[in-house]
């Protein structure tokens, strides 16, 4: 065969563009990485149909776990409301790191030349919206299920804080895990004890903005998640190398 | 093979001795504390144990930050030794404070700062080592025990902030009065002495016991290569 | 085009590799073969740039691994025994991610040159999921030369395959290879890589224990020529 004219210009194209901005192409493995994941997800359904039903289903189980009238409900609803969000989490982190370790394709993404950190921020970003979208559903049935108005938006604002630490951690760890033959038995165990300080300040935050609280009282909490998100996207950050190269 | 250092015997038997001596100390030569009686002689090895354990934490963490940056087993063993031995004094810990709680405060547990820090420390402690337990490559063992030492590390400053701001906001109380008011004390120099004995006796048991383990470490490591040797 | 000196690759307190030299000039076809635990996979790895070497200095294109990875990567095309895809996307939306994070340009032309290599233009727009063994390890390739990379690794690629599926893979690998690309391929199959290798070198134990190449060496005996060097290698 010859030698496609095409072919060679591309070759050329392609050398020209390794040496350039590496900024760019940070960006653009990132989003590529994202998009895959949101394309696959959307086609399958898996994931968030089993984060889902896993979380209406704690929400159910909690109802007769406490028997709670009206007014105790109005204090406990940060709590479950964070517990379901913690374990449907974990459901969603693990899946989203297993569907790359089962075909060896994080093989293909550590063969790509790109900085590393992109397959962890992609990965993150991608986990931080299956979140979202669980949370977004989540919210509005609790609403109707036990006639408490949860769209206010310091809320919201909490629950944005709070899942983006969680994701940024429990993306690293499941990087970890899902590396070992323990599996996903193990994400949980990771994950929990060092999570505390955010599912403390996002709890104590939300309540807060239920009740009414004045904000005043409230910062602090906000303050820790934005500290603790900081901290530890940064460290994942540093880290992540180290966990997913030989 | 390698024989065991004449410099780690005299360590053993000079820990052994100054155990014997705090324990003498705590028994016979301490004054009895006026409001809690003799539960109180708890503190003095409570505290050390506690310490100790916190101590296991830090060094794990620098082995940690060390094996990521040279790669070097050694740091690998020190930071496991570090944390198997620490999982146990700090268990010593929680359990002693338990026992001088309930008398005090007349409960076994409480979930002040303090104490609800150092239980998820224990538990960040386990899942370090059930963590290096589901890996076989020893090389991703390290790397991996290296990064969640460091993880766990940096976590539990954050984690006793948060519980702290939690009581401070809302005082939980119980009984008749705030319960970590109610078993302080003030230290005699008598005590004092005991204290801070038992405090440095405790490191000289972390240091002879952190010694043997890395020697275990070393030693096991050994094993497997004369294995192969063997086997091939 | 591939150089590496004295390689050392341990795991542990156990060593696969023990100062392994190796040398590929450009346009070889290497065939790598040897018994299984021999090291083959690992070797592979570390000239992929997915493993580190514990010792010794490995260069691709002049670039030293693992020091200037990125540069290796980019000219560095990997077929492995996994396929490597997504099995919830299309063969075109495979291609395409992959495109995306090798910063291609000409991304539309260059996919439906790559499906027309590799055969599957037909099923582009079929899930990976419903693809035979065959047709994702195609695919695999087409993933791989879809950079238009130098140097071509591929571990075992027909593992799994069928004699149809096998033989069009032969097809697939003999076009990919004419384009003046050094590959070195690991095999189990002496009968498949007969026809397809420029070299066959041998490792065993930790090194390369033999060397060969094809035009200095009958087909037919090449299987004895294999099964004397795993034997004599020195332990």
């Amino acid at each position: 065969m010859k030698p496609d004219p095409a072919l060679t210009n591309i070759q050329a194209a392609n050398s020209s563009m390794t040496s350039s901005r590496p900024l760019a192409s940070f960006i653009r493995a990132t989003a590529a990485i994202v998009w895959k994941d949101l394309a696959a997800e959307l086609r399958s359904r898996e994931l968030l149909s089993a984060m889902l039903v896993f979380a209406l289903l704690v929400i159910l189980i909690f109802n007769f776990a406490m028997e709670l009238d009206a007014k105790a409900r109005a204090t406990v609803t940060s709590g479950v409301l964070w517990v379901t969000f913690a374990f449907a989490g974990t459901l969603g982190l693990n899946r989203s790191m297993a569907m790359e370790k089962d075909r060896g394709c994080l093989d293909g993404l550590l063969l790509a030349p790109v900085d590393r950190s992109a397959i962890y921020f992609g990965k993150a970003i991608g986990n931080l919206v299956f979140m979202f979208i669980v949370e977004v559903i989540v919210l509005p049935v609790y609403s109707i299920l036990y006639n408490i108005n949860l769209f206010r938006p310091g809320l919201l604002l909490v629950i944005l804080l709070g899942s983006v630490g969680y994701v940024a951690i429990g993306t690293l760890l499941a990087s970890m895990a899902v590396q070992t033959r323990t599996r996903d038995v193990l994400l949980p165990i990771l994950l929990f004890p060092l999570v505390i300080p955010v599912l403390v300040a996002a709890v104590k935050g939300s309540n807060g903005f239920l009740q009414g609280l004045e904000i005043s009282e409230i910062m602090p909490w906000l303050n820790l998640l934005i500290v603790y998100d900081v901290i530890f996207t940064a460290i994942a950050f540093m880290v992540f190398d180290y966990v997913v190269e030989e | 093979m390698e024989t065991k250092p004449r410099l780690l015997t005299i360590l053993d038997g000079v820990t052994i001795i100054l155990l014997a001596v705090a324990t003498a100390l705590v028994f016979f030569f301490t004054p009895i504390e006026a409001v809690m009686g003799n539960v109180q002689k708890v503190f003095y090895f409570h505290v050390a144990n506690a310490w100790v354990g916190m101590l296991g934490f830090m060094a794990s963490a620098i082995a940690g930050i060390a094996y990521l940056r040279t790669g070097k087993r050694s740091w690998d063993i020190v930071g496991m030794a570090s944390v198997e031995i620490s999982v146990v004094f700090l268990l010593i810990a929680i359990v002693t404070g338990s026992i001088w709680a309930r008398p005090v405060w007349n409960t076994w547990w409480t979930w002040d700062p303090r104490l609800t820090t150092a239980a998820i420390m224990e538990l960040i402690y386990a899942a370090y080592l059930l963590l290096r337990q589901g890996i076989e490559d020893p090389d991703r063992r390290a790397r991996f025990g290296a990064v969640y030492a460091i993880l766990g590390f940096i976590s539990v400053p954050l984690t006793f902030l948060s519980i702290r701001i939690f009581r401070t906001i809302h005082p939980v109380v119980i009984g008749n009065a705030d319960p970590s008011a109610q078993g302080s004390f003030d230290m005699s120099p008598a005590m004092l002495r005991t204290f801070m004995f038992s405090l440095l006796v405790f490191s000289f048991i972390f240091a002879d016991l952190l010694w043997h383990r890395i020697r275990l470490g070393h030693l096991a490591d050994k094993v497997e290569q004369l294995k192969l040797k063997v086997t091939q | 085009m591939i150089e590496t000196r004295k390689l050392v690759k341990r795991f542990g307190v156990k060593t696969v590799l023990r100062g392994l030299d190796f040398q590929v000039q450009e346009g070889e076809f290497v065939a790598l073969l040897g018994p299984n635990g021999a090291g083959k996979t690992t070797f592979l790895r570390i000239l992929a740039s997915l493993a580190r070497p514990t010792l010794g200095e490995v260069r691709i294109s002049g670039f030293r691994l693992p020091a200037q990875a990125a540069a290796v990567r980019q000219r560095l095309g990997v077929v492995s025994h996994l396929p490597l895809l997504y099995g919830d996307l299309t063969a075109e939306e495979n291609l395409r991610f992959y495109a995306r994070i090798y910063g291609l340009r000409h991304q539309d032309r260059r996919i439906d040159e790559v499906l027309g290599l590799v055969g599957l233009a037909q099923r582009r727009r079929d899930l990976v999921r419903t693809f035979s063994r065959g047709m994702q390890q195609r695919l695999a390739i087409g993933r791989a030369v879809l950079h238009d990379p130098d140097v071509m690794l591929f571990d075992e690629p027909h593992t799994g395959l069928d004699q149809e599926a096998s033989a069009m893979l032969d097809n697939v690998l003999r076009d990919v290879a004419a384009r003046n690309r050094t590959v070195v391929m690991t095999s189990h199959d002496l009968v498949r890589v007969a026809d397809l290798a420029s070299r066959f070198d041998i490792l065993s134990r930790g090194i390369i224990a033999a060397s060969v190449k094809r035009q200095d060496i009958d087909p037919n005996s090449l299987l004895a020529f294999y099964r004397q060097a795993i034997q004599e290698a020195p332990s």
